[in-house]
C-alpha cells in the first residue's frame, strides 16, 4: 500500500493534542494541589468535626483547706446556623421548654451579636438545665445543625471575698484576639484569681477529632483517636485567705465603705483582704451575669472597685512609723531628740494642729500620742539639712527613695489584678506644681504626716505594718500560697528589705506597743496578744475623717499585720482600731468567741456611709438587691403549673 | 507468502514475540491501578473488608480484570483476517443489540442502557465501540476508497453516525458523545483540517457567547461583540496565510480598522452606533468586496473564505437559540457551571467542588493510600465509577494523579505510534480508533472531575468500576494487539 506521507503528518496534530491537554491538565493539577491550600481547609471542614473536650477549671481553697470554688457542669446549645435544615421549630422549643417568641428572640439575638458567623459554633441558649439537656440530647440528630457544648459553671461555698476570688465570663473578641486558646463561647477568668491565675486554673483543652461523612453521621474517631487529646484539669489554688476571718471582716464592714488588709507577716501570705461594699460572688455566675455585672457597674458605690488594693486613701497617722525609721537611719534625730508640741507644729507662720500631751517628747512617745508636731519637725530638719544635702530637693529624693523601699507609691506586686500605686510625690512633682525653688520643708511639711499629696492602698499600709512586725523586711503579699503541681510562685517569696537598720524598727515597734498599751490605740489593747498598733485619723475632701489601724501582734512573734480602713469613719480610735482588734483577737485565737462576736456585732451594727458621696442607697454592705442566678428547672416547674398544657 | 502465513499461526513462539510488550503491561499497569483505586474509593472506615472480598466495588473488579485479561488473550488467539471479514456483521449486530437494548432494559437513572444477564449488567453501548471503530477500518481499507468525495464523506460519517443515534435513543448522551471523537480518524485519512478549524472555532464561539452574555456593548451582548471581532479576525487571517492574498488581506484589514476608527471616534464624542448595525456593515460590505475580489484570485478559497465568515455569524446567532430551546435544563446548567457563569456548590456544582476539594487536599505526596478522608466519607458522588480520579488525586497526591495522567499518555502516543506503523489501512485506522476513544475518555473524565469539562458522565477506561466499561477497553486494546503482531506478515505490497 502506498503511504501518504502528507497525511502521515498529522499523527503529529492528534498526538499533540492529547500531549497538550495532558499538559494543561497537569498544570491544574498542580494549581488545585500544589498552589491552593484551600481546599485542604476544605477538606477538613468537611471530614472532620473538632469536638473541644472543655477541662475542668481548677477548684479554689482557702487557707484552711475549706472548698472555696468548685465547678457545676452546665450545657450550653450552639448552633452553625449554616448547616440547619428545615425542622420542627414547635417540637425544638417543647424540648427546651420555651416558647416560639423566645425562640425567634434568641435567634435574632444570636445573628446580632459581634462575632456571628453563619459558618461557626454560635451560642443559641446558655446554661440549660440538666433536664432540659436529657431531651434534647436524645433528639439531637433531628435537629442538624445544633449542638450540646458542655461547660463549666463555678459555685460558691462562700458568700464573701468576691474581690479575691474573682469571676468567669465568656471571652470577647479581644481575648480571641490575644490568646489562641480561646474559641467563642469559651471562659475566662474575670477579676480576682480566677484572672491573675487564668493560665493555670484553665488547664489544657482536650480535643476529638471526629470523622464525619457527607451526611453528616459521625464514623468514629480519625486515625483510631491517634489525634485525640485528653484535656488536662486545671491546677487547684490554695489561698492564703482564711476565709472565716474574711467574712468576719466583710461582716463588721457592712454599712461602711473601706478596706481591711490582713497580712502574715513572715509569709507575706494576705490572710483577709476585705473591700467595702461587696457583693456576693455568686452574682456573676449564670445566665443573670450580664444583668447583674451591669448592676453593679451603675451602682454609685462601686461594690466591684476593690478598695483594699485600688483605693488610693491619705494614709494619716500610720504613716509616722515610717517617718520615724527614715529620721533615725538618716541620722536626723536619736532615740533621745525631743520635739516640742505646742498643740500642734508652729513655725514660720504656719501651724499643723496636734493635741494635748506632755511636751518636748522623743520618738517612741511621739509614736504613742501619734504627735503631729514631733514628724513636722524631722522632716523639717530633714529637708532643711544642708549639712548632710545640698539641697532641699536632694533631702527630698533620699526621703522618698526610702518610701518606695517601704512599698510605697508603687504597686507592691500583689498576685491580683488591677492593683493601684498610691502615690509618693517626688521633687520634680513640687517643682512642676509649686514651681522650681519655689517650695520648701514648710510647704510639703503635711507629707511628714500622712497628708497632702500622699496617697496609699491599704494593702501599702498594711504592708507596712508587716514590715515593721518582721523588724526591717516584707514578703511580696500574696493572695494564693500553694498552686496544686506547680508549687509557690516565685514572685510570692521575694523578700525585700528597705535599708533601715533593724533596731530601729525595733524602737518603731516599741513606740506602736505604747500606743497600744498607753496611747491612741488603748482600744486594741487583748490581753496576752501584745498588739501593736498605729492609729490614724486622714483628713480628706469628702467630709468626716477616715477612720484608720495599722498594727500587728503579737509583738514579738508577729503572726497578723493588718490595716484596716473606713472611710468617713471618724478619729482611728472609732472604728479602726477597734475593728482591727476583732480582726486580730478572731485570727490569733483561733475561733469566734461569743465575746468576740458580740464586738464584732457592735461593729457591723454602725453605718458611716456617707449619702453625700454615695446617694441614699441603703447602706447595706451587702446590696444583694440583684437577681440570684436563675435555676432553670424550678422556674420551668412553676412554667408549666402556670400554663397546662391543652 | 508461505512463511508469512505460517508466523500467523495463532498460539505461536512467534505471537509471543511480535505482540507489542510495552503496550500489554501499561495495559495490566491501569488495571491494577485501577482496582485498587476502587478499593480505596470503596474503603469503608467503619468496617474494612480486603480488597479482594467478592462483595466489594474492588473485589467484583479484580473479577473483571481477572476475566478480561483472559478474554484478551483469547482475543489474541483470534485470527486478525477474521476481524476484518466480519467487521460489517458486528457492526451490524451491535447496532441492532443498541436497538433492542434502547427497548428492553430497564429505566435505571433515566437512562435505558443496561442489559441484564443473569448476575451480570452489561452495558451495549460500550461494546459498540470496537464494533464501530472495526466498521470504519474496514471501510477505509476497503480498496479504492478515500476520502475524496461527498458520497464516501458520507458513508464514513454514516458509520459513526449511527451507534450515536442508537445511544441517544438509550438516553446516554454521554456515552454517545465519544463517538465524536471519530472525526480526528478522518482527519488522519484525509479529511480537510478546516473541519477541525471549523469545529474549534465553533467550541470558541459557543464559549465566548455563553461566557459573557450579561454585559453589553454597543447595545449588544459582550459575548456576541468579541465573537464579531474574532470572525474579523479570523477572515483577514484566512486571506493572509490560506489564500495568501496580499491585497485582499491589506484591503480588508484597512477596510475593518477604518470602521473601527470610525466607531471608536463616534464613541468618543458620545455617539454609539448600533453593535448590529455596525458589524453587519462592515462585515457585509467586506464580504461583498471579496465577492467582487475572487474573480482575480483562488476563486475557491475565497469563496471558503467567504463561507466561513458566513457560517459563523450563523453559528453565533444559532447558538443562543440552540442553548436555550434544544438542551435539557440540567445539561444547560452543568455547562453555565463549567463556565463559572452560575455557581452552585450545593447543587449541579457539588459532584465537582467535592471533587475539586478531594483533589486539592492532596497536596503535593497525597494522604497515602487508603488515607483520603473526602472519598471515604462519600464527599464525591460517584467516586469509584466516574469520579474515581479524585481517590487519586486525595491519596496519591500531584505525584500519583501525574503519574496515571503520564501512563495514559504514554499508552495513547504508544497507540499512535503503532497505528503509523501499520502497514494496512485497516490496521492504521483501526489503531486511530483506538487512541481517539481513549483520548475522549481521558479528555472529558478528568475534565469533569477538573471542573474544567461539563460534567459528562464517561468512565475513565480501566479505573472506574464496572466491567462493562473495563471489557470494551480490553476488546479495543487487544484486538488492536492481535493486529499489530501480525502486521509483519501484512507488510506492503
Amino acid at each position: 500500500m502506498r503511504k501518504d506521507y502528507n497525511l502521515e503528518k498529522r499523527k503529529y496534530v492528534i498526538g499533540g493534542f492529547i500531549v497538550v491537554l495532558v499538559m494543561i491538565y497537569i498544570a491544574r493539577l498542580f494549581t488545585l494541589q500544589v498552589g491552593e491550600s484551600k481546599y485542604k481547609v476544605n477538606a477538613d471542614n468537611n471530614a472532620f468535626l473538632d469536638k473541644t473536650i472543655y477541662p475542668s477549671r481548677g477548684l479554689i481553697y482557702d487557707r484552711n483547706g475549706k472548698l472555696v470554688v468548685y465547678n457545676q457542669p452546665a450545657y450550653d446549645v450552639m448552633v452553625v446556623p449554616n448547616d440547619v435544615q428545615p425542622f420542627d421549630t414547635i417540637a425544638f422549643c417543647n424540648t427546651l421548654q420555651i416558647d416560639k417568641a423566645e425562640f425567634d428572640r434568641r435567634w435574632s439575638a444570636m445573628k446580632r451579636g459581634r462575632n456571628y458567623s453563619a459558618y461557626t459554633q454560635q451560642v443559641f441558649m446558655n446554661h440549660i438545665s440538666a433536664e432540659a439537656y436529657g431531651r434534647l440530647q436524645e433528639k439531637l440528630m433531628m435537629y442538624p445543625g445544633f449542638y450540646i457544648v458542655q461547660r463549666i459553671l463555678r459555685q460558691y461555698a462562700v458568700t464573701c471575698g468576691a474581690n479575691v476570688l474573682g469571676n468567669i465570663r465568656e471571652v470577647n473578641q479581644n481575648d480571641i484576639d490575644s490568646d489562641s486558646y480561646y474559641r467563642p463561647g469559651d471562659y475566662i477568668g474575670d477579676l480576682g484569681v480566677e484572672k491573675s491565675y487564668e493560665r493555670w486554673l484553665r488547664g489544657r483543652k482536650g480535643k476529638e477529632v471526629l470523622i464525619r461523612d457527607a451526611l453528616g453521621k459521625i464514623k468514629g474517631h480519625y486515625n483510631d483517636g491517634a489525634n485525640d487529646v485528653t484535656p488536662q484539669a486545671g491546677n487547684d489554688l490554695h489561698l492564703s485567705i482564711d476565709m472565716d476571718l474574711q467574712e468576719l471582716g466583710e461582716y463588721m464592714m457592712q454599712g461602711k465603705v473601706g478596706a481591711i488588709v490582713a497580712i502574715e507577716p513572715s509569709t507575706g501570705e494576705v490572710l483577709a483582704l476585705v473591700s467595702s461594699p461587696s457583693y456576693d460572688p455568686a452574682l456573676l455566675m449564670g445566665n443573670e451575669r450580664g444583668n447583674n455585672y451591669a448592676a453593679l457597674i451603675r451602682d454609685p458605690r462601686r461594690p466591684l472597685f476593690d478598695r483594699s488594693i485600688q483605693g488610693a486613701y491619705p494614709p494619716g497617722s500610720t504613716f509616722k512609723p515610717s517617718q520615724g525609721l527614715i529620721f533615725l537611719q538618716e541620722g536626723i534625730i536619736d532615740l533621745t531628740t525631743a520635739f516640742p508640741c505646742h498643740r500642734g507644729f508652729v513655725s514660720g507662720g504656719m501651724r499643723v494642729g496636734c493635741h494635748g500631751h506632755g511636751s518636748p517628747i522623743p520618738l517612741k512617745p511621739a509614736i504613742q500620742t501619734s504627735c503631729n508636731a514631733y514628724f513636722c519637725w524631722g522632716l523639717k530638719r530633714m529637708l532643711d539639712n544642708r549639712k548632710k544635702y545640698k539641697s532641699t530637693s536632694e533631702a527630698f529624693e533620699v526621703w522618698k527613695r526610702y518610701m518606695v523601699q517601704m512599698g510605697y507609691g508603687y504597686v507592691l506586686g500583689i498576685d491580683l489584678p488591677h492593683e493601684g500605686h498610691g502615690f509618693i510625690p517626688n521633687s520634680k512633682f513640687y517643682d512642676k506644681n509649686r514651681g522650681e525653688g519655689k517650695w520648701s520643708s514648710y510647704s510639703v511639711i503635711s507629707v511628714a504626716i500622712g497628708q497632702g499629696e500622699i496617697l496609699a492602698t491599704p494593702l501599702q499600709i498594711a504592708n507596712l505594718g508587716a514590715t515593721i512586725a518582721n523588724r526591717g523586711y516584707y514578703i511580696t503579699p500574696h493572695v494564693v500560697r500553694l498552686i496544686d503541681g506547680v508549687g509557690v510562685l516565685k514572685k510570692s517569696l521575694e523578700r525585700h528589705q528597705p535599708s533601715i537598720n533593724k533596731e530601729y524598727y525595733m524602737s518603731v515597734a516599741e513606740g506602736m506597743r505604747m500606743a497600744v498599751t498607753g496611747g491612741t490605740c488603748r482600744g486594741a489593747n487583748l490581753p496576752g496578744l501584745e498588739v501593736c498598733g498605729k492609729t490614724g485619723t486622714a483628713q480628706n475632701p469628702h467630709g468626716r475623717d477616715h477612720s484608720v489601724f495599722m498594727g500587728f501582734a503579737p509583738m514579738n512573734d508577729p503572726k497578723i499585720a493588718i490595716c484596716v480602713y473606713v472611710e468617713n469613719g471618724g478619729f482611728g480610735a472609732t472604728l479602726g482600731v477597734p475593728i482591727g482588734a476583732v480582726m486580730i483577737e478572731r485570727y490569733l485565737r483561733g475561733e469566734l468567741t461569743p465575746a468576740i462576736q458580740a464586738k464584732a456585732n457592735r461593729m457591723a451594727s454602725i453605718s458611716t456611709f456617707s449619702t453625700k458621696l454615695y446617694g441614699a442607697h441603703s447602706p447595706d454592705a451587702k446590696n444583694v438587691t440583684l437577681k440570684p442566678a436563675k435555676d432553670d428547672k424550678t422556674e420551668k416547674k412553676s412554667d408549666s403549673k402556670a400554663q397546662p398544657k391543652r | 507468502m508461505q512463511m508469512q502465513q505460517q508466523d500467523n499461526t495463532p498460539g505461536g513462539g512467534s505471537l509471543l514475540k511480535s505482540v507489542d510488550w510495552f503496550t500489554l503491561l501499561l495495559y495490566l499497569i491501569l488495571i491494577v491501578a485501577g482496582a485498587v483505586s476502587i478499593y480505596a474509593a470503596s474503603y469503608n472506615f467503619d468496617k474494612s473488608s480486603s480488597m479482594f472480598d467478592f462483595d466489594s466495588f474492588s473485589g467484583k473488579q479484580f473479577i473483571w480484570a481477572g476475566l478480561s485479561f483472559i478474554l484478551g488473550l483469547s482475543l489474541l488467539l483470534i485470527d486478525r483476517r477474521l476481524y476484518e471479514a466480519y467487521a460489517y456483521p458486528i457492526y451490524g449486530v451491535m447496532i441492532v443489540v443498541l436497538i433492542v437494548t434502547a427497548f428492553i432494559a430497564p429505566d435505571v437513572k433515566g437512562s435505558r442502557s443496561w442489559l441484564h444477564l443473569g448476575p451480570m449488567s452489561l452495558q451495549p453501548a460500550e461494546f459498540a465501540k470496537f464494533a464501530t471503530a472495526l466498521a470504519l477500518a474496514k471501510l477505509f481499507g476497503t480498496y479504492g476508497f478515500a476520502l475524496n468525495n461527498w458520497k464516501n464523506y458520507a458513508i464514513a460519517a454514516g458509520i459513526i453516525v449511527l451507534p450515536i443515534l442508537c445511544i441517544i435513543l438509550e438516553k446516554e448522551t454521554g456515552t454517545a458523545l465519544v463517538y465524536t471523537s471519530l472525526i480526528f480518524v478522518l482527519y488522519r485519512e484525509g479529511m480537510s483540517g478546516f473541519v477541525l478549524f471549523a469545529g474549534l472555532c465553533a467550541v470558541v464561539y459557543f464559549v465566548l457567547i455563553l461566557k459573557f452574555a450579561s454585559v453589553t456593548l454597543m447595545g449588544i451582548p459582550l459575548g456576541m461583540f468579541i465573537v464579531f471581532i474574532v470572525i474579523m479576525a479570523l477572515t483577514v487571517g484566512m486571506l493572509a496565510f490560506y489564500c495568501r492574498s496580499f491585497v485582499l488581506t491589506r484591503n480588508v484589514l484597512l477596510g475593518y480598522l477604518g470602521a473601527g476608527a470610525v466607531a471608536g471616534g463616534l464613541a468618543w464624542f458620545g455617539i454609539v452606533i448600533n453593535g448590529y448595525v455596525f458589524f453587519f456593515t462592515v462585515i457585509g460590505v467586506s464580504l461583498l468586496y471579496l465577492l467582487y475580489g475572487m474573480l482575480h484570485d483562488d476563486m475557491r478559497k475565497v469563496l471558503l473564505t467567504i463561507g466561513f465568515a458566513v457560517a459563523s455569524i450563523a453559528f453565533m446567532f444559532l447558538v443562543n437559540v440552540a442553548f436555550n430551546n434544544v438542551l435539557q435544563p440540567h445539561q444547560k446548567t452543568r455547562i453555565l457551571v463549567t463556565l463559572g457563569i452560575e455557581d452552585d456548590p450545593r447543587g449541579v456544582g457539588y459532584n465537582v467542588n467535592q471533587s475539586k476539594i478531594a483533589i486539592g487536599s492532596g497536596g503535593i505526596m497525597g494522604k497515602g493510600f487508603l488515607g483520603g478522608t473526602q472519598t471515604k466519607l462519600k464527599y464525591v458522588p460517584e467516586q469509584h465509577t466516574d469520579f474515581i480520579f479524585c481517590t487519586i488525586g486525595e491519596e496519591e497526591g500531584f505525584v500519583g494523579s501525574t503519574a496515571v495522567l503520564l501512563v495514559f499518555l504514554t499508552l495513547i502516543l504508544r497507540i499512535i505510534a503503532i497505528a503509523e506503523r501499520q502497514h494496512t489501512t485497516f490496521a492504521r485506522v483501526y489503531a486511530y480508533c483506538v487512541a481517539c476513544y481513549l483520548i475522549f475518555h481521558l479528555a472529558v473524565n478528568i475534565g469533569m472531575v477538573l471542573g474544567l469539562c461539563p460534567v459528562i458522565g464517561i468512565p475513565l477506561p480501566f479505573f472506574s468500576y464496572g466491567g462493562s466499561s473495563l471489557w470494551g477497553f480490553t476488546f479495543l486494546l487487544f484486538i488492536l494487539l492481535r493486529i499489530d503482531a501480525d502486521r509483519k506478515a501484512y507488510g506492503s505490497w
